[in-house]
């Protein structure tokens, strides 16, 4: 039992081996593509191994305190930042390697001319809960 | 009745209504849904119109939600065949059905989450809500996750006994691994146990209450106000629960006594050690080596072992313990800590502090890493 966060990115993460971007594929791959994602999701809350999935829009502000009595500071977007992240999944799974499993599900969704994306996932793990018994 | 000694109750009934509802014909999955539906109108009705028999009360409203189900059920024949065949009420079971629900809960086809969601829901008689929120999970995937572990378990016949070491195991889980949230999982762990240790007479059932009770009576002085881990050796030991540990002592020993040694009264063996030691000086390292040895071969486990080292830097000094270290595989987890706190002891602080660090950039949970960068902290602040 330990849960596990499938980082999805815009940027960042190594380069997919099915690289098209996905306004280059047909509304029909598109729709595939959504559909796989979905799929996904609820045989997982099948398998009782689903927690949250959440997508991020592209744009971010910093903020940062600036002081008493003064407002944030804000900065960005930053349209060099290395790393965005796209999305996430959170799953619970009973052990290291289903999760490897899953996330290596999850990058098989299609992508252009419907072939899996191999698109490379961040695989985090949780911290988990602290013991009772440690001696 | 209070509303909490209302659930306290309850739950207690939930095994033997169950029971008798699956030895009547029930399959277990619709059963135990029926179980669940009759618990939760216990609730909304017993406050106001207290039964006179809470147990007959049960098992009359669940098997008429059972029959209601089956009826409304596309199967409505086959079953109601069953259901014409029931057994009068009252027939005695050969086998007690709350030892046989603990077995079919932890049955080895399950993975260890189902079975403990399953064992916490049917043995328990916590609500799906409630597990979910233990475990920190959507409701929805929580009660799908029980749901497919009763179907996994639908085929397994209900009179075959099962292998009580698969029990525990799920248990100690329980104890061991929950959050804290609304459901106290630990006490929900000891309840369990103690219930399973009234249906079936076996040492090892016994040693698992008694680590569980020992390491509970410790659970006020393990951590400060805001959740951060005090270890063993600074711990207020007069905030232990000096009952808990009383009980636990007595029932280690009943146990031990029967001379069929296993692994959870080798470790209660250890609590033990360390509950009657007023200080980390004065306790008996000695027979804790002892005890880590039994361990080791009895279970192989490495992490055994590791914990050994620690025991015999306490026995032995902190070389003798760094020399008991170095023989053990070093990716193990915790290994880094148990380095760094062994150099401590040594006097090594720079090689300390800079271990701690490594050991929190590895911790498995947040209060042990936050406690790991602070012993670092503290060591790196007085050089």
């Amino acid at each position: 039992m330990a849960k596990y966060l499938l980082l999805k990115h815009y940027r960042g993460a190594p380069a997919a081996v099915n690289d098209v971007p996905m306004d280059q594929w047909t509304p029909d791959e598109i729709s595939a593509h959504m559909q796989y994602m979905q799929d996904f999701a609820g045989r997982l809350e099948g398998t009782g191994e689903f927690v949250d999935s959440q997508a991020l829009a592209p744009g971010g502000t910093f903020v940062r305190y600036d002081g008493e009595g003064r407002p944030p500071v804000t900065d960005g977007p930053f349209a060099e930042t290395k790393d965005v992240i796209a999305g996430w999944m959170v799953i619970d799974v009973d052990s290291y390697e289903r999760a490897i499993e899953l996330a290596g599900e999850l990058s098989a969704a299609p992508g252009a001319g419907g072939k899996p994306i191999h698109e490379w996932l961040e695989l985090r793990p949780f911290y988990g809960v602290s013991p009772t018994i440690t001696e | 009745m209070t509303s909490q000694l209302n659930e306290a109750l309850l739950r207690s009934l939930t095994p033997s209504v169950l029971g008798i509802l699956v030895r009547r014909g029930a399959d277990f999955a619709a059963a135990e849904d029926a179980v669940q539906d009759a618990l939760v109108q216990a609730v909304r009705v017993w406050p106001a119109d207290p039964p006179r028999d809470p147990k007959g009360w049960l098992v009359t409203v669940a098997w008429r939600k059972f029959l209601d189900a089956t009826r409304a059920d596309s199967a409505r024949r086959r079953r109601e065949d069953v259901v014409d065949e029931a057994p009068v009420p009252g027939s005695t079971p050969a086998v007690d059905d709350t030892l046989q629900l603990y077995f079919l809960c932890a049955h080895p086809s399950l993975t260890p989450s189902s079975a403990v969601a399953l064992t916490l829901r049917a043995v328990g008689g916590l609500t799906t809500r409630q597990i979910a929120q233990a475990y920190l999970v959507p409701e929805a995937t929580m009660a799908q996750r029980i749901s497919r572990a009763k179907r996994t378990v639908s085929g397994v016949r209900f009179d075959q006994p099962g292998d009580v070491a698969t029990v525990l195991r799920v248990l100690y889980l329980v104890f061991n691994e929950g959050y804290s949230g609304d459901v106290d999982l630990a006490a929900e762990a000891i309840r369990l146990t103690r219930q399973l240790a009234a249906v079936i007479d076996h040492p090892e059932v016994a040693g698992l209450l008694a680590l569980m009770l020992l390491h509970h009576a410790r659970r006020a002085a393990r951590t400060t106000f805001d959740g951060s881990l005090v270890p063993l050796a600074e711990q207020d030991r007069g905030r232990w629960d000096t009952e808990s540990i009383a009980e636990g002592v007595e029932m280690l020993q009943a146990a031990l006594a029967r001379d069929r040694l296993g692994e959870f009264q080798a470790q209660a063996a250890i609590a033990a050690l360390h509950a009657d030691a007023p200080s980390t000086e004065e306790t008996d390292w000695v027979q804790i080596v002892e005890w880590y040895d039994e361990l080791a071969r009895l279970t192989g486990s490495p992490v055994v072992l590791l914990n050994r080292a620690v025991a015999v830097g306490e026995a032995d000094g902190p070389r003798a313990g760094l020399a008991a270290l170095v023989a053990l595989d070093d990716s193990l987890p915790r290994h880094t800590a148990v380095a760094a706190y062994l150099h401590e002891r040594d006097g090594d602080l720079a090689t300390a502090a800079g271990l701690y660090a490594e050991a929190a950039q590895k911790a498995p949970n947040l209060a042990e890493r936050d406690h790991l960068t602070r012993q670092a902290a503290r060591l790196n602040a007085h050089r």
